[in-house]
This record gives structure tokens, sequence and C-alpha cells, in this order.
């Protein structure tokens, strides 16, 4: 009985190294600014996202396989516009449990008239949004909807050439 | 033939830029509606004939921003329908996709809030549409002219703090209705906020 304690006990720690807890950094818009206009061979991938939005959750798998298939050529960003004091209850979480590897910032700027238009003037405000830049041929894509997998992909490819 | 195809895609690239900004600006006349208020009745903004212009307010259950605002759009329409300028919401989202705002539901939200306003649902996603909404909660602030047709005098944002009202130190919403009733165009016409997507019809 012990044995299979001790056992059981075990399996469950070692359930826990896999499983890594991840940091989310709570971000200023100048963070935001440095990833759309830093000079970077990559090609900037910034998903705009929130835990209580369906769509974007629906979405953000796409983003987690582009991270993983594409890593070398795409940096992947997910920008959570949650709200900063729900940072240690919903936030990091739900980035636990979806073990979310791409860089996720909380971008805590509640002031949201002041900086949407940097990011993009057509932009009405509505998540999901991406903007997928090439920091070497200054081509850019905004998208102000939920994408699918195929969509995602023609997009970079798309930006990458 | 090429060049042609040239043309044809730039008026293609042009056309389908324009649609994202498709619906009305301020300065356009508010398009009327005739849509189902929780109480059974429908409503339209030629009802209420004392109304010198509207908060419309595009809305609904679900989004959390939404539910944020819930209390501050009571309180806009108990500061202003007084003076001419209610508060009419509009719940645009397709319950198939958004369960939580069935006409039922907004019935019991209307209920336990006890909204002082209409709270309509804009079934077909029509009116929606006309106006060009995209996001919950968003609001058109509507001026009524000389002729009884409604002309819009802002778009966008109730104030810039959405997680907290006390907070907010720009009241775009209450600053347009006031200038309006002094007889001002609103210094700020339009303001951009993060919030829901509308959850079209497929």
């Amino acid at each position: 009985m012990l044995k299979a304690l001790v056992i059981l006990l075990c399996l469950s720690c070692s359930l826990t190294l896999v499983r890594a807890q991840h940091e989310v950094k709570v971000v200023k818009y100048d963070a935001l600014e440095t990833l759309i206009t830093r000079d970077s061979p990559k090609l900037e991938v910034i998903n705009f996202w929130a835990t209580w939005c369906k769509p974007c959750i629906k979405e953000l798998p796409y983003f987690q396989a582009l991270h993983q298939k594409m890593g070398g050529t795409v940096t992947v960003t997910l920008i959570s516009l949650d709200f900063a004091d729900e940072l240690n209850t919903k936030v990091i979480p739900f980035v636990n449990k979806r073990q979310l590897a791409p860089t996720v910032l909380l971008l805590d700027e509640i002031d949201y008239n002041s900086w949407i238009d940097k990011v993009d003037s057509t932009w009405t405000g509505a998540i999901p949004a991406t903007l997928v830049i090439n920091h070497q041929t200054g081509k850019r894509k905004f998208v102000e909807n939920e994408l699918t997998n195929k969509e995602l992909i023609e997009l970079v490819n798309e930006l990458l050439n | 033939m090429l060049y042609i195809n040239v043309i044809l895609m730039t008026v293609v690239l042009f056309l389908s830029g324009a649609s994202v900004n498709e619906g009305l600006s301020v300065g356009d006349t508010a398009q009327d509606f005739q849509l189902k208020n929780t109480d059974g009745t429908l409503v339209s903004l030629a009802s209420d004939e004392k109304a010198k212009g509207y908060i419309l307010v595009f809305t609904c259950n679900t989004c959390p921003y939404s539910v944020a605002y819930e209390d501050r759009i009571i309180k806009l329409h108990e500061m202003f329908a007084s003076q001419g300028y209610p508060v009419i919401a509009i719940q645009p989202n397709d319950p198939k996709r958004s369960p939580g705002d069935s006409f039922q539901k907004m019935q019991q939200r209307a209920q336990k809030k006890a909204f002082p306003f209409a709270y309509l649902w804009d079934k077909s996603q029509k009116t929606t549409k006309a106006y060009g909404a995209t996001n919950t909660p968003q609001v058109y602030v509507l001026n009524k002219q000389a002729d009884n047709r409604f002309k819009i005098a802002y778009i966008g944002a109730i104030d810039n703090n959405s997680r907290n009202a006390q907070a907010a130190d720009k009241h775009y919403v209450q600053l347009a209705v006031k200038s309006l009733i002094k007889g001002d165009p609103p210094q700020t016409t339009k303001t951009k906020a993060i919030g829901c997507s509308i959850k079209w019809t497929r």
C-alpha cells in the first residue's frame, strides 16, 4: 500500500516537472512598439487575445504550432488583453494549462484609444486580431478576424516572400 | 490584358479595403430600425417623440466589457433620458454562436439589472451592419435635426477605463451628450476601444 503511494507520489512529482510553469510579463505599450519597430531577421507574428475571448482561444493552437514548427524563421508573441489584476487568477493558470510555448505578454494599457491606432489604423478594437511584420522587406499585414490554421500559414508565407 | 487585370485587381483591392470601413460615420444620417424589446414591444427611433437624440449602445449579455459597463450604461440613461437623450441598447450577437445572448437570456438580464432603457434584439443583424458596429460595447450618439432625422454625433467607447469606472478620466459619451445639450458639436467624435467581436451569423 505504502509502496503504491510512494510510486504515485513520484509519478505526480515527475508530471509536475514536465509541465513547465510559464512566465507572463505585464508590459506597457513601449514593449509592443519594440516588437513592431525592431530590426529582426525573423518574421514578427503578434496575436492579440484574451482568456475570455472564445474565438481567440480557438485559434491559439495554430499559433502554438507555428511557433513550434517555424520558430527558426518566425517569432510568435501572444499579447493578452486581459485585465492586469487577473494575471494570477486567470492568465497564468490558462497559459500553464494550455502549455503555451510562445512568449505571452499581458498588455496593461487600459486607455485603449491612446494606442489602438498605433498598432493599425484599420483596427476597430475587436479581438482576435493578428499583426504580421517582415522587418526586412518592411511589409506588414493586419487581420482583425479569427484565423483558421490554413489562413495563418498562408498569411505567414505571403509575408515571408 | 495584363493591364486590365491590374486595373481590375486594384479596383477589387480598393473595394475590399473600403468594406472594412462600411457602415455609418460621424455626420451621417442614422438609419431607423424596428426591433423587438425585451418587453415584447417594437422600438424604433421614432418611438419616443420627445427624444432630442439617443445614446445607442451595441452591447450584449456575455462580453466581459459589456458586463463591466452595464452600470455605467444605466447611469448614462439616468443622467440624460430626462434631458431628451435616452439610451437604447441593441444586442447584435447570433444566439446560435453565443447562447448566452438569446432573447430569453436578454430578458433575464434586463429584469435582473432592472434596465431602465430598451434592450433590443437585432435578430437579422441588419441594423448592426448598417451602422457598421464591430464590437461590444460600442456607442453611437445620435442628435435630432430640424427635419426630424437623426444625425450621428459620436461613435466609440463610453469612457477610457473599461476596468474601473472611478479611474476613468475621459468620459467620452457624457461629454458628447453634454455638448449636444448645449447646442455645440462634441469635441471628440470618434474613439476606439478593445471589445468583443460581434458574433455574426454564419
